[in-house]
């Protein structure tokens, strides 16, 4: 860390040195993230064995692992699409978080606004209470349509109180409220699937495989692509909407542009993991203190920092506890907290 | 508390849901106490003398003093209207022979088929909604919503018979359910049939099958199990099994702990029992679970022993149990000597 130095809020940052360090960085902790979790976990496999299972995978490389099958499955087919599902997550949540931020210019944003969150609650709270029948498949795809939904109506009620991103966001805030209450309506007539939308509630990657991995690919590709395309636009933006008009540019449209973008992301991560809270504004904020606040720099270190943290996050919640599991909504708050707090310390008023 | 699972973890996690509607419902409880004080709490039950017709007769004399989880309750006659809350205490209430005097249970008491189902709940009970039936005796499987209280200031007796934690607790709760209804000889006898049919279906497995692995499912995203400590897990227990989740102890208080899925599969359990089965637990089943990725070579999966079990009565502390019990032995007497 360098403190003291990153109070820069112009549009530009530092570029150069700064900037390939932070890179540096990020890449170096994602894959000590990766390489960590995949080492450890409830069941004890050997950590050399590990090491050579998982180089035995790469292409024209073959070595010979002493993993026995039942080892390798665990290895191959639980534990490594968990740490994949929770990178993608996290850095989806983070750049969610790091985007809502530019287009609002206010750093308490995260991933969850706009009614995101309480739509992917609401959307799973129903199929879990109403489609029980048709068994867990339900509940990601009710979640991203919640999601998505919540997001909508929040950016239509908006635009209702005109132009102006308070309103906005004051209109997700009202709309966000508004699904929970249904939300708790429905559970409230059901209290015996409690455990199992509380559950859904407080996020999880227990049960994350590569079918989970694959079918949320395709949105993650767009939604980031979008969202890290306009860091140059959210720089802009960050001056103020006159001058981001006199460079040719539309506000409005690029708002609507991101935070489609940015719901999307969140749907994404939220269908297949549940809420998990506070990534979305602890990772961008961390980036900030890193490398500076252009968007062009924040957006895609958010992207492997978020990845990189949730590997983490996941792997103290399913080992603190083993053979037993915590909530990684839990881990992410419980850690998160302190740490952003250290984040901050010195950080006199924040600028995005 | 939990009508259909109240055995699960589902129990201790009562969201804000539940409690944030607790201020709204003391206000009806106001409300419900001053209309109801005239109302028919009182009907006068038949004369001890008379009561002893039809079923099981001899021993119905009142008043009976009972002593529930709520303390000591007298019943100063047999009651004749009564509402049940919780789907164990409907069971049991039919299995003693009470089920003519029962006039309403609640929503999820779906045994047996006779049983009046109402749209009263037990988890968020409304002491208004509940008063309506006139009731003389009221069971329920925890005191939610003021429950107790409400009830107890317009005259109505109240028993609370929660999640029993050990088999004795379940066969007591049996037997106060007889007295205070007036069928003691009948529950004694359901009691005896219980623990005879339990007894034989144990030792029908054998005990091949003894020290081997089993993991118990109460739900699959994320996996919920149940330790050895729990009412479930003493019952598993009997058949000399041991139980997977038993090494997460520390994870849950409560003895229902999340497991991890890297441990469920490296444990190997040879049995793996499914309690959520049924369209409205999660629809799990062994076809599903032999496609869980990973869970492959499990020896559970790889011999076939994946038991589906009937959700209800494995989530129930009733006369069912052995049921329960038989289907686990017919498993066991397919299983691998250990």
């Amino acid at each position: 860390m360098n403190p003291g130095a990153d109070r820069d809020a112009r549009p530009a940052g530092h570029p150069g040195r700064r900037t390939a360090r932070a890179y540096g960085i990020a890449a170096a902790f994602l894959v000590v993230a990766v390489l960590g979790s995949a080492l450890v976990g409830a069941a004890d496999l050997n950590p050399l064995a590990t090491v050579t299972a998982l180089l035995d995978r790469i292409p024209f490389v073959d070595l010979h692992s002493s993993l026995s099958p039942l080892d390798r499955a665990v290895l191959y087919q639980i534990r490594m699409p968990r740490i994949v599902l929770g990178a993608l997550v996290g850095g989806l949540l983070s750049l969610a978080g790091a985007g809502y931020q530019g287009v609002f210019r206010n750093p308490l944003v995260d991933s969850g606004l706009l009614g995101a969150s309480a739509g992917a609650g609401l959307g799973a709270t129903v199929a879990i209470v109403y489609l029980g029948g048709a068994g867990p498949s339900a509940v990601p795809v009710a979640a991203f349509v919640g999601a998505l939904a919540g997001v909508a109506v929040a950016y239509a009620a908006g635009a209702v109180g005109g132009p102006g991103t308070a309103t906005l966001l004051l209109a997700g805030l009202a709309v966000g409220m508004f699904l929970t209450a249904i939300q708790t309506f429905v559970l409230q007539r059901s209290a015996q699937d409690i455990q199992q939308v509380y559950s859904w509630l407080l996020g999880s990657l227990a049960t994350a495989g590569w079918g989970q991995v694959g079918e949320i690919l395709p949105y993650t590709a767009v939604s980031t692509l979008v969202v890290l395309l306009h860091g140059r636009h959210l720089d802009v933006l960050s001056v103020g909407d006159e001058e981001a008009r006199s460079l040719g540019l539309h506000p409005g449209r690029i708002r609507l542009l991101v935070v489609s973008a940015c719901a999307l992301a969140a749907a994404t991560a939220v269908a297949v993991s549940g809420l998990i809270g506070f990534v979305g504004i602890i990772v961008p904020h961390a980036v900030r203190r890193l490398a500076g606040t252009s968007y062009r720099v924040v957006l895609p270190l958010s992207l492997l920092f978020g990845a990189g943290f949730l590997v983490l996050a996941d792997t103290l919640a399913r080992t603190v506890l083993a053979p037993g599991e915590l909530p990684i909504g839990v881990v992410t708050a419980l850690v998160g907290s302190p740490v952003f707090i250290w984040i901050l310390r010195g950080t006199r008023s924040v600028h995005t | 508390m939990y009508p259909r699972q109240t055995t699960h973890p589902r129990h201790d996690r009562r969201g804000p849901a539940v409690r944030g509607l607790t201020a709204a419902t003391t206000a009806l409880l106001v409300a419900a106490v001053l209309a109801g004080c005239g109302s028919g709490s009182s009907s006068t039950a038949a004369s001890p003398a008379s009561a002893s017709a039809a079923d099981s007769g001899s021993s119905a004399s009142f008043p009976v003093t009972v002593s529930p989880a709520n303390g000591s309750v007298t019943l100063k006659a047999q009651p004749e209207r009564i509402v049940s809350l919780s789907p164990t205490a409907t069971e049991d209430l039919y299995a003693v022979g009470a089920g003519k005097q029962v006039v309403a249970v609640d929503s999820q008491s779906n045994y047996p088929s006779g049983a009046p189902v109402t749209s009263l709940s037990g988890l968020t009970p409304n002491a208004e909604a509940i008063i309506k039936y006139s009731p003389d005796l009221v069971v329920a499987s925890a005191d939610s919503n003021g429950l107790v209280a409400a009830l107890t200031k317009v005259g109505v007796p109240v028993l609370i018979e929660p999640a029993a934690a050990t088999l004795d607790d379940a066969y007591q709760q049996i037997g106060q359910l007889g007295a205070a209804t007036g069928h003691d000889a009948q529950a004694t006898r359901t009691v005896a049939t219980m623990k005879s049919e339990i007894a034989a279906d144990v030792k029908s497995a054998g005990t091949a099958h003894q020290g081997l692995g089993y993991y118990w499912e109460l739900s699959a995203n994320p996996y919920y199990s149940a330790t050895s400590k729990t009412f479930i897990g003493q019952v598993v227990g009997l058949f000399g099994l041991k139980n997977i989740a038993d090494a997460a102890d520390k994870a849950s208080d409560g003895g229902y702990p999340e497991l991890s899925q890297e441990y469920i599969v490296t444990a190997k359990p040879q049995i793996i029992m499914l309690a959520d089965n049924s369209a409205a637990d999660g629809g799990q089943s062994p076809a599903v679970v032999a496609k869980r990725a990973g869970w492959a070579d499990i020896p559970a999966v790889r011999t076939g022993l994946v038991v589906p079990l009937n959700d209800d009565v494995a989530s129930r502390w009733g006369p069912r149990l052995p049921e329960l019990v038989e289907q686990i032995a017919q498993a066991l007497r397919k299983a691998p000597t250990s």
